[in-house]
């Protein structure tokens, strides 16, 4: 962002982006869960050319002890990204943007698990960017919530997030990486599909407000799809197989 | 206080913000989209290339603009370089603890920057020096001394005054000049942040303290003097509505507007 375009064209003659995705258009996107064998809970989201690992552990006692809340859960979130997920190595542990996604993307999460569930007890959210691609904090959350659902944590809704932005001058759902490079304005937003609420939300750029709010619907229709393939990976992967009769169908 | 002491005592403030939400009124007495008195003393501090403090109510932030000579960014060779930092200093509040910065002060630097990286405040190829050799790089330092809410928009509208008022020094012979200027900061376009608290159904405008902790969601949106938003940031765990967020940014244009008007008053006194 910022207008740093050296005379790329993000957009071509027939209006097809540089993966020839319409302007309207997610990525593919491919979800696994429970992946991990130790973690209480953890799946596997490709997404483009971003590749994403959540893990959930807990509820289990709270490290450092003080930080236990006597009315509910301790969530903590740690979104992190892998040295090699960037063309120039990424300095290990987290800098500033990673201490900005997480918090936000913790509070995201914070009212959707049912943390009262659990006072006095903490549910960690691991997520390891792999390779990313533009868009890796809703890819993340995405499979957070997947990976939560996995660990049986009682949740209000399943989180889905997905992004906006423009590209020249055109408002264009699930940016990716040349198009946030060069692009002038991205605008991530995780909902809480159940309800169409707004819980996690950002945007950078210049917009006008007729953009600003057309971005902010795409965007919601961009994580609305995310959902429903969220419910059918979790359905897939817990999908009982019978010997069939009409009496076993789930 | 304990953890215990400290839960119960914002239950009760909280539970009294809430109450007087759903009746339409605020703590302070204040008007629903109403800021509270606003003081702008720039060239507050005069070290720096340019500084500002700003008073929101109880709420005390200072922004210092330093200058330095750096290399560019690669992929910028020809622009300057903007950094952005926050102290959450424990002077300003039995909260802050002295320390690294925790991930509030990081949020806090992060959306001011924001503000002015995205909405292209600094005109940022005028502080090259030699393309892909030299550039000027800006150091906005904001040190807040008391803290009673709404740090985004105090912060944003010091570092804004600072930055109008700055100074860019001479450079000569591999040097700088600190007692001679060259120019003026090239500014390009006015921005200021407006952060709404929603509390319940109820959006109020610049919280205070006990308001934005019992808010269950917060909407900062950037707005510039040429009709964009150029930043929005939500924070808090409750969800917003999208029709709230249509409503907020008319609102964040005029309240806009408003900061913007008594930013320009006090930098020509």
């Amino acid at each position: 962002m910022g207008g740093h375009n050296p005379g790329i064209k993000l957009l071509d003659k027939d209006g097809k982006r540089i993966d020839g995705r319409g302007l309207y258009d997610l990525r593919p996107i491919k979800m696994e869960i429970g992946v991990l064998k130790k973690a209480d809970g953890s799946a596997y989201l490709e997404w483009g050319g971003n590749k994403v690992m959540a893990a959930v552990y807990g509820p289990k006692p709270v490290m450092p002890r003080h930080l236990a809340n006597p009315y509910k859960a301790v969530l903590m979130y740690r979104y992190n990204m892998a040295p090699f997920s960037v063309d120039d190595r990424k300095r290990p542990g987290p800098d500033r943007r990673s201490i900005e996604i997480s918090k936000i993307s913790r509070d995201a999460l914070e009212r959707i698990v049912m943390t009262e569930y659990f006072p006095n007890t903490m549910i960690e959210i691991f997520v390891e960017i792999l390779q990313a691609d533009a868009g890796t904090r809703c890819a993340a959350l995405t499979a957070a919530s997947l990976a939560l659902a996995d660990a049986g944590i009682p949740m209000r809704d399943l989180v889905a997030a997905c992004a906006a932005g423009k590209i020249d001058g055109k408002v264009a759902l699930d940016l990716k990486k040349e198009e946030d490079n060069y692009g002038e304005s991205d605008m991530p937003l995780a909902i809480s599909p159940r309800t169409g609420d707004i819980l996690l939300f950002q945007m950078d750029g210049l917009l006008t407000k007729e953009e600003y709010l057309e971005s902010l619907h795409l965007a919601l229709e961009g994580a609305k799809k995310v959902s429903e393939m969220q419910k059918k990976a979790l359905k897939d992967k817990y999908k009982i197989e019978t010997l069939g009769g009409e009496d076993d169908k789930v | 206080m304990t953890k215990f002491e400290d839960e119960m005592l914002w239950n009760i403030k909280s539970d009294y913000v809430h109450r007087l939400a759903q009746q339409g009124l605020r703590v302070d007495e204040r008007g629903q989209f109403d800021y509270r008195p606003i003081e702008i003393i720039p060239d507050y501090v005069t070290r720096p290339a340019g500084s500002a403090m700003v008073r929101m109510g109880n709420t005390t932030v200072i922004a210092g603009v330093t200058m330095d000579v750096g290399t560019p960014f690669p992929d910028t060779p020809d622009e300057g370089i903007l950094i952005t930092n926050a102290e959450l200093v424990p002077l300003a509040s039995p909260n802050f603890e002295p320390g690294p910065p925790d991930e509030d002060s990081i949020e806090f630097a992060r959306v001011v920057d924001r503000g002015i990286r995205e909405g292209q405040v600094i005109d940022l190829n005028k502080l090259s020096i030699e393309p892909g050799e030299k550039a000027w790089m800006v150091f906005i330092d904001l040190h807040v001394l008391d803290y009673d809410g709404n740090l985004f928009d105090a912060g944003a509208l010091a570092a804004m005054t600072a930055l109008n008022v700055a100074k860019v020094p001479k450079y000569e012979d591999e040097k700088i000049i600190r007692e001679e200027v060259s120019m003026n900061m090239p500014i390009k376009r006015q921005v200021v942040e407006t952060t709404f608290a929603k509390i319940d159904d109820f959006l109020v405008v610049d919280p205070v303290l006990d308001e934005e902790k019992s808010a269950d969601a917060r909407l900062t949106i950037a707005t510039t003097d040429d009709g964009y938003i150029c930043a929005s940031q939500k924070g808090g765990p409750g969800p917003i509505k999208v029709d709230e967020i249509e409503q907020m940014i008319d609102l964040a244009f005029e309240k806009g507007d408003y900061l913007r008007k008594i930013m320009k008053d006090a930098i020509k006194k």
